[in-house]
């Protein structure tokens, strides 16, 4: 395929025409992806996660700039929420990112969730290979501003920054389950606000007990650090980076690297597999049987677990 | 449900009264578009590059500095220069009646002075990008 070549050797404009591609979704976009998988698995994939406003876009574009300083080549994914009524979306986090504007070791896509929950969209899985395979050794990507069950980032990125704030919650919030657990690092940033401290110490107390992330051994071999940033003008951040780049070598030396490519391989078949039968059994059973069946489930004649069970008893027929 | 369209809004330039761009995008996130938001000061080299990794179909520049005739040609030949001669180009904010057509000659599509409904641009942008 004529595009993918060119997008995977340099042509930056064919990588974006790309993007858009598997955005989009299609038999095109399928078979694009069939040759781009093969370039694929050799960029450290990290994820950038927490409640709006936290900081993270900013906290991104300090990461990337200290990576470039390095000579590392940065491709970013920004995620932010589709309107569930137009559909439509703002997608504001390059405001954030233009002190990476003009280099090119660094390439930087907003992406819109269109509909799908979990804190990333749909494709973002798949765009995350296509810039790993045009030879980003770092993609970092941005979820939209998570609440507490926006996990997903978890099962994409190899490391999970999960990004604090001071004054947002008190320790019960740090207690509750969801987003601490998927942390491989914490970050407290606009830590020179009042309270950073206190966030910091209750985070402290909340991993301690509780947080294990699957990824990392259960042993609790990993425990999540718990760093203080003030993104805005960079202070804290290089011993961000210097954690990230700690936790990749622990993944590596401890084996859970392969652990954790096989739980990401499982969860995304899976997770294809889900939409592709979904697919199937609608177009077998077709809108009008759907919609008589929504509309006795109205009715209360029947419970929509039932009038499952004779959708699929339609698919074994 | 077709693919939304992609609109990068931007100010180029100094003036830092973003109001407008902001009102802009916000109406077409409402119309269903995908609006990347790029703030202020930007150059045009930032929104040639934005557009490019965003793969845009059209852009929307407001200018309330009165460097519109300086900007826009900048903008309009760093997209041809980058392959993007495809991407439609309004523009929105203070331009004086007799540079309208100058800015139209050069290929902006779309002009919008204060008091341009949101409607009408979001209508516009639909014609223009039908297709896309």
């Amino acid at each position: 395929m004529e595009l993918v070549t060119q997008a995977l050797t340099g042509n930056r404009y064919a990588l974006a025409r790309l993007i858009s591609l598997i955005e989009d979704d299609g038999p095109e976009a399928r078979a694009a992806l069939q040759t781009v998988y093969p370039h694929t698995g050799r960029a450290y994939v990290v994820g950038v996660t927490g409640a709006p406003g936290t900081g993270k876009s900013t906290l991104v574009n300090e990461l990337a700039k200290l990576w470039r300083s390095r000579d590392t080549t940065v491709g970013i994914v920004a995620v932010d929420p589709s309107s569930p009524f137009s559909s439509g979306a703002l997608l504001g986090d390059r405001v954030r990112m233009h002190d990476l504007v003009g280099d090119p070791g660094v390439f930087i896509r907003s992406m819109a969730t269109r509909g799908h929950p979990g804190g990333l969209a749909r494709a973002t899985g798949d765009v995350v290979k296509v810039l790993d395979a045009a030879g980003f050794a770092i993609v970092l990507i941005e979820t939209v501003g998570a609440g507490q069950a926006e996990v997903e980032i978890a099962r994409t990125a190899h490391t999970v920054i999960v990004v604090e704030a001071p004054g947002l919650g008190d320790e019960v919030q740090a207690l509750k389950a969801g987003l601490l657990e998927i942390a491989d690092v914490l970050v407290v940033n606009k830590a020179d606000r009042p309270g950073a401290a206190q966030t910091a110490l209750a985070l402290e107390m909340a991993v301690g007990r509780y947080a294990v992330n699957p990824g990392n051994q259960a042993d609790g071999s990993w425990r999540p650090p718990i760093l203080q940033t003030v993104a805005l003008n960079g202070t804290g951040v290089p011993e961000v980076l210097e954690a990230i780049e700690k936790h990749r070598l622990y993944l590596h030396t401890t084996g859970r690297w392969a652990q954790r490519e096989h739980m990401r391989a499982r969860a995304e078949l899976l997770s294809v597999l889900q939409q592709e039968l979904l697919q199937l059994i609608l177009t077998r059973v077709g809108e009008e049987q759907l919609q008589h069946l929504i509309r006795r489930i109205v009715a209360r004649e029947i419970d929509a677990h039932s009038a499952a069970q004779t959708l699929l008893s339609l698919l074994e027929a | 449900m077709g693919k939304p369209l992609r609109i990068l809004i931007a100010k180029p330039g100094l003036d830092g009264h973003d109001r407008g761009a902001k009102v802009v995008a916000r109406a077409l996130r409402d119309a269903g578009m995908e609006v990347i938001y790029a703030g202020l000061r930007q150059t045009p080299e930032m929104i040639v590059e934005a557009a490019l990794q965003e793969d845009v179909d059209g852009i929307g520049l407001s200018i309330l500095s009165g460097a519109h005739m300086t900007l826009v040609p900048k903008v309009l030949r760093g997209l041809r220069e980058a392959g993007l001669e495809h991407v439609k180009v309004f523009v929105g904010g203070i331009i004086p009646d007799e540079d309208v057509p100058v800015l139209r000659e050069m290929g902006v599509v779309g002009i919008f002075g204060p008091g341009s409904s949101t409607q009408a641009i979001v209508e516009f942008i639909r014609q223009q990008l039908a297709g896309s």
